[in-house]
């Protein structure tokens, strides 16, 4: 199946990526050429075959739900591009 | 003097006990050679003055007791390391400075190394040249219009260039082993599980494994020792003991059984590529391996499944990239704009083109003609593997279609880029160990590798099997420092 401008401007809507014109553009012939290739599963008749949703035999692991105080919060306050004391700071939410 | 940078990791750790030189002395030759080394632009983030003082406190209590004592290592920057830089590659984390430390790193510093730098790679690991890198590509040793591969193309690079003792990378579709046959050098990726993930830049998490990239086997079997461990921290890390793997190291591999998978001979499969798996096959019959032909039927599929799961994952996994908490912002008129910015400006063509192609594939209305389609396909590749070890002990492969190409050669072409893991890709999938160690050179004098699986957990033998590779191919680096000048 080909991906055109438009499912291009749906999923990158979905994914939070703004694209000008000819990104899309780009993208949709990139995008198509992709999906041609992955489109080579169709020729397996895979009905009866079960999933593989995890390589590891066993279940995974749980922990203790432990607090584990590091005092870090200035140090990742500081990665942030914008805060204000000790919030992250974002463009107005509510009107 | 004797150039301590053209030394082996092995031999550097056994010098240093011996006093035979200090952990100064071998900083400085290689932070000097890495300073030579720019136009390989292998260094996204220089960590010479730390590692030196490092050094001189090393030297000043001359503690023994690691297996990496005294070694400084340059390793890929997908491993977040504490109030060091950590970029993966992206104008995205351009400005991220970690406040811990990955697990595998934290285990090679307990080792008693620490870090000379941050190495380039492509952006978020996605790619197989190191040409989708925001800090520009690296340059191959081997010829300054070659790429080095990818994704850990600066580890490759550094590592051939004797930029760095050792280094480490990470492997999601062949990151480790691809770039490790176009420099000349050993790179092996763990099975699923064997070392942590904590602390890498998450990029498809069923498949992402770190490992170690060195100068030989020898130093290989070290570096995988101290780099694995079970972790806690990491839900998919397996609590299986780590072996002793440099003290077990033999070739001594008599009875052994190697099988020849008939789908990895592609099409168009230049003959050098051909007759170096020739070539390995005779060197493991000479070693006293029994060569058992084998079928591995949904080999071909394995590109087309990995180009739907790796994106899918990453697409998820790189959500959390929204210019809130951490890493680059653009402006926006409101929440979604600046997201939509943010992700716009940070992100490079290919790292969009897999989020897209993940999100596309995990779509309502696609998700089962995609996604579970791909989980069911990566059952059967992981059957074949499973049906073949029954009666063999490792498979032998080429690790790569061709040798390193041109910088430029197939940056348009996303498929064309992708076939370059053919060989690789099957491994990720089925979670499997498997190592790239270098047999030849093609025409061009440019270096080739075999490719050894093994079983589950079973990284000796196929270190065993890579040693007995290595001392009957007798590879010789020619290199000609070109760069230096």
């Amino acid at each position: 199946m080909s991906i055109d401008k438009d499912t291009v401007k749906h999923i990158s809507k979905l994914a939070r990526i703004s694209l000008d014109d000819k990104k899309v553009d780009s993208l949709s012939k990139n995008l198509s050429s992709i999906i041609e290739f992955i489109e080579k599963l169709n020729e397996l008749n895979t009905e009866k075959i079960v999933p593989l949703t995890s390589i590891i035999d066993a279940s995974l692991a749980s922990r203790k739900d432990d607090v584990k105080k590091e005092n870090i919060r200035d140090q990742i306050l500081k990665n942030s591009p914008e805060k204000n004391e000790e919030f992250f700071v974002v463009p107005k939410v509510i009107e | 003097m004797i150039d301590l940078t053209k030394k082996t990791l092995c031999s550097l750790v056994e010098g240093i006990k011996k006093k035979e030189f200090t952990s100064e002395e071998i900083t400085i030759s290689f932070i000097n050679n890495s300073q030579k080394g720019k136009k390989l632009n292998t260094y996204i983030t220089a960590n010479f003055d730390k590692a030196l003082v490092h050094a001189k406190n090393f030297d000043k209590k001359k503690n023994f007791e690691g297996l990496l004592s005294g070694i400084p290592i340059a390793v890929k920057d997908l491993f977040c390391t504490k109030d060091v830089k950590t970029t993966a590659g992206s104008k995205m984390l351009n400005n991220f400075i970690p406040t811990y430390e990955s697990t595998v790193t934290t285990n090679l510093w307990k080792e008693g190394a620490f870090l000379l730098g941050k190495l380039n790679c492509d952006e978020f690991a996605m790619g197989s040249s190191n040409e989708t890198s925001f800090f520009g590509n690296v340059i191959n040793p081997y010829g300054d219009k070659l790429i080095p591969g990818g994704s850990s193309g600066g580890s490759a690079s550094a590592l051939a260039a004797n930029l760095t003792p050792t280094t480490i990378g990470t492997d999601t579709g062949g990151s480790i082993r691809q770039p490790a046959s176009f420099t000349g050098t050993v790179g092996l990726k763990p099975t699923y599980g064997r070392c942590s993930r904590w602390g890498i830049v998450a990029f498809a998490s069923s498949l992402d494994q770190a490992g170690p990239m060195t100068q030989n086997v020898e130093d290989c079997a070290l570096l995988l020792q101290a780099m694995s461990s079970y972790d806690p921290k990491d839900s998919t890390s397996v609590n299986v003991k780590v072996d002793s793997y440099k003290k077990n190291l033999t070739e001594k591999i008599k009875g052994l059984k190697i099988g020849i998978p008939k789908e990895y001979r592609v099409e168009n499969m230049p003959d050098e590529i051909d007759s170096l798996w020739k070539k390995g096959i005779e060197f493991l019959k000479d070693a006293g391996a029994i060569i058992k032909d084998i079928s591995l039927p949904h080999t071909k599929y394995a590109l087309p499944a990995y180009y739907i799961v790796a994106p899918a994952e990453a697409s998820s996994n790189l959500a959390r990239y929204d210019g809130v908490k951490y890493g680059h912002r653009s402006k926006g008129n409101n929440l979604i704009q600046m997201y939509e910015n943010t992700r716009s400006e940070g992100f490079g063509d290919e790292v969009k083109r897999r989020i897209l192609i993940g999100t596309y594939v995990l779509s309502s209305g696609y998700y089962d003609a995609y996604y579970t389609k791909a989980q069911k396909v990566r059952q059967l590749i992981k059957k074949d593997f499973d049906e073949a070890f029954k009666d063999i002990d490792a498979v032998l492969t080429p690790s790569t279609p061709s040798s390193a190409f041109k910088v430029g050669e197939k940056k348009n072409d996303p498929i064309s880029m992708y076939l370059n893991d053919v060989f690789t890709v099957p491994v990720n999938l089925a979670g499997l160990p498997a190592i790239s160690v270098p047999a030849g050179h093609d025409k061009n004098k440019l270096p080739l590798g075999l490719q050894l699986i093994g079983k589950n957990f079973d990284e000796q033998t196929i270190l065993n099997l890579a040693l007995a590779i290595q001392k009957r191919a007798n590879f010789k680096k020619e290199i000609n420092e070109w760069w230096k000048s």
